[in-house]
């Protein structure tokens, strides 16, 4: 029956299909404000089945081209609409080690969902939404548990660093063979994920489940080991034995505007903040030791991710009144869309076109105000947005009890202070070879936020997928035979850039 | 994890461990710290390193129980594991040859000034040492610094022991008397390490503080540790915690530290109604 109805089937095509995404079940602003829980509740079964069955099957699909590690994208989502959920995990995994993650935090707008072919004319197919649907599924049903089969090499290599940048080059390492160990600073593995992505876009606990991966690999993970004080990196290669080392400590070293004032109390970087709440739970706090030390009225500088995190944090530590605070506009806004749009719907006030140039404090040395000034575009600076300049005569104060600077991080300088010969430029970041992701030192590798300044969870594991090839043929291993994938078409240039 | 493989009672307060860390005896130089953490939801703590022994394998630390984490923490017994324990964190010191040095030490600053101390011994400096306490139940290592000192100076505020006074009592003495020191060590609570950099400011000693401001990776990730030192903004995770004491904006510095009371006092509170016998040690 099932197949004479499919055959009698028109052909699907861009004309055939749902013009709109099938929208995702989230929970309503004004209830989401009130607890850390996530925002976005994720896909039913007919709700995934729905949306898979809004990709054409493109002869040469694009979304592939636009997705860091390359997922097959359009071999899972035909899996998902034939009901072999297993399978299109399993596609998934090939390239992609942490979909539930990546489902929820990779900017899918700008990547894969702008280059998909149905998205020229209609709203793009809901990839990142499908891929969680998989990720959570997996997890339910514990397909990330398998043990998978692997013959060890006798190499080994180390990992500096646990967030998605190491994750994913240690996966690939490790199902080549190779002995891999990854060091963490921090008492608790994740990186990024777990201090700077809030709880209630990114649960810790799926965090935690993801990672179980990595033991079903044999992946080492030592935490507490800080590499640049405890060991350093030549210390690690001569010895301790390591081959290939990867660099991937994020770049996470705040940055201030320098403007007076910022040294009083109720002034803190989106790191410590964002960490405070995070990674120590701080909103649990008394039941939990870590203060986050908090007011009422709370201003956070820029409007990056991170901005949106903070903003949407303080909503939900008791916040009465949070503004952000951009020099440019919202178009400038290097925040998702959808991050942005879920800012203003919690009640986040904007103020764009406008830059802190002083805080006051009172008495005792805690915040008061911060002084703000109006700006205005002019040319297109060197990053291509254009340049804000202040109005003069435009001054004016903001009431405020907190200030949360979330205007990005520099590089953390440990690394390069303890490593001899180990490049950086001009910003510290660390120098390295485009193709390999080697550094200047042989057998060192670096990759993420410390090779590109702050970007995307997706972003690092894309280095480290590029990082984990260079290093296996450093160490002379052939890397184990890719699946056959189809014929990509090709993304336009437009859109690339 | 790492094991409290030694502890002691110096004081209702004050409490040693001795910790097995071989990987960070190894690494440590003085002026390092290290950040511990203990229990669900516990919180970091940053705490400098006392003494460290290669041989043994251990770092020793010295614990004053001021809030809900330090008081609970003072519950853990000789042998049992700390969760965990990262480090060494910080700068550290090459410490140079030197030929006449003071070390100024102000209660629990006995503990990190320990270290530094030995190196200067060892670097061949004279070394003067002054040390102050409260009172005379309070005191500790007072044989350490003995042994590393050449001459050693005790105050205590309420005259229990040594010369009434405080720290500065003793080293302004030391000042009027030498005329030939190349540098002051002075490390303590925030007001103590101001009023010795003031107090060798107009000699032009080189003077070095060691600070403590709230902080919560160490590592430079969360820029808590801000001071403003020489008109900069710098880490103390990162770039110090010792700095130059002419240079730290100590008014500054007293003002951060004071960040969290309310919460600090309100964990105590609570502490003090879920487990009173932890807090019968009359804070």
């Amino acid at each position: 029956m099932e197949s004479t109805t499919e055959n009698k089937k028109p052909k699907r095509t861009i004309k055939t299909i749902a013009k709109t995404k099938t929208p995702i079940p989230e929970q309503k602003p004004e209830v989401r404000v009130t607890n850390f829980s996530e925002v976005s509740l994720g896909y039913t079964e007919d709700q995934a089945l729905a949306e898979a069955a809004r990709c054409i099957h493109c002869k040469k699909p694009t979304c592939i081209a636009g997705c860091p590690v390359e997922i097959n994208i359009p071999a899972f989502i035909k899996a998902v609409e034939e009901r072999r959920y297993r399978e299109a995990y399993e596609i998934i995994k090939q390239d992609n080690i942490l979909p539930a993650i990546c489902g929820r935090v990779c900017p899918q707008e700008s990547q894969c969902e702008l280059t998909c072919v149905v998205g020229h004319k209609l709203e793009s197919v809901g990839i990142g939404r499908l891929e969680r649907f998989v990720g959570d599924m997996a997890l339910k049903e514990g397909w990330a548990e398998v043990k998978e089969e692997i013959k060890p090499s006798g190499h080994k290599a180390a990992m500096i660093g646990s967030g998605p940048a190491s994750i994913t080059c240690a996966v690939d390492l490790a199902r080549a063979g190779v002995d891999v160990t990854i060091f963490e600073a921090l008492h608790t593995a994740g990186g990024v994920l777990k201090y700077g992505i809030p709880e209630f876009r990114l649960p810790k606990a799926l965090i935690d489940r993801e990672l179980r991966m990595l033991q079903k690999l044999d992946v080492k993970v030592v935490t507490n080991a800080i590499i640049g004080r405890l060991y350093t990196i030549p210390q690690m290669m001569q010895e301790m034995g390591f081959e290939t080392v990867f660099i991937a400590v994020g770049a996470g070293y705040p940055n201030f505007m320098n403007i007076p004032g910022e040294g009083y109390n109720g002034i803190f970087s989106a790191n410590e903040y964002l960490t405070r709440v995070n990674l120590m739970a701080g909103y649990e706090h008394p039941t939990n030791d870590t203060p986050v030390g908090m007011g009422k009225n709370v201003a956070v500088i820029g409007s990056g991710n991170t901005a949106m995190d903070a903003c949407r944090v303080s909503l939900r530590m008791g916040a009465e009144n949070v503004y952000c605070v951009y020099r440019r506009t919202r178009k400038e806004s290097p925040a998702r869309a959808e991050e942005l749009e879920h800012a203003i719907e919690e009640g986040v006030q904007f103020h764009w076109l406008t830059a802190p140039i002083s805080i006051i404090g009172d008495d005792n040395g805690w915040v008061k105000a911060m002084e703000c000034i109006r700006m205005e575009l002019g040319e297109p600076d060197s990053s291509g947005r254009r340049r804000p300049i202040p109005k003069e005569g435009t001054e004016f104060l903001f009431e405020v009890d907190t200030v949360v600077y979330a205007i990005g991080t520099s590089a953390n300088p440990i690394i390069a202070q303890t490593t001899p010969g180990l490049e950086v430029n001009k910003w510290g970041y660390i120098k390295v070879d485009e193709e390999t992701q080697m550094t200047s030192l042989p057998g060192v590798f670096a990759g993420g936020d410390i090779v590109t300044g702050g970007a995307t969870v997706i972003l690092a594991m894309g280095a480290g997928r590029v990082a984990s090839r260079a290093m296996l043929k450093h160490m002379g291993i052939a890397p184990p035979p890719r699946p056959p994938r189809p014929e990509l078409g090709r993304v336009s240039k437009k859109l690339k850039k | 994890m790492s094991k409290i493989i030694k502890r002691e009672q110096y004081s209702p307060v004050t409490y040693m461990w001795e910790l097995e860390a071989p990987e960070i005896a190894k690494a440590a130089m003085p002026g390092h710290f290290v950040i511990i953490r203990h229990g669900k939801g516990g919180e970091r703590i940053p705490l400098t390193i006392a003494d460290f022994d290669r041989t043994r394998g251990t770092i020793t630390l010295v614990i004053q129980a001021v809030g809900k984490t330090t008081m609970e923490l003072m519950d853990l017994e000789q042998g049992e594991d700390l969760d965990d324990l990262v480090g060494p964190l910080g700068s550290g010191r090459h410490i140079e040859a030197r030929r006449k040095v003071v070390c100024v030490a102000g209660g629990l600053g006995v503990a990190p000034v320990y270290p530094q101390l030995r190196a200067y011994k060892e670097a061949g400096a004279r070394t003067i040492s002054i040390v102050g306490f409260r009172s005379k139940n309070l005191m500790f290592w007072l044989d350490r610094f003995e042994s590393q000192s050449d001459e050693l100076l005790i105050t205590t505020d309420d005259g229990s022991h040594g010369t009434k006074g405080f720290v500065t009592t003793a080293l302004k003495q030391v000042l009027e008397r030498e005329q030939d020191i190349d540098e002051v060590l002075a490390i303590g609570p925030a007001v103590m390490m101001k009023a010795c950099a003031e107090m060798t400011r107009p000699r032009e000693i080189h003077t070095v503080v060691s600070l403590n401001p709230i902080m919560v990776d160490g590592t430079g990730m969360c820029g808590g540790c801000r001071v403003t030192v020489g008109g900069k903004m710098v880490f103390a995770c990162v770039d110090g915690p010792e700095f130059d004491g002419h240079a730290v904006d100590f008014d500054e510095l007293l003002l951060r530290a004071k960040r969290f009371e309310r919460e600090e006092q309100e964990s105590l509170e609570r502490l003090k109604q879920e487990k009173p016998h932890v807090c019968r040690i009359g804070l």
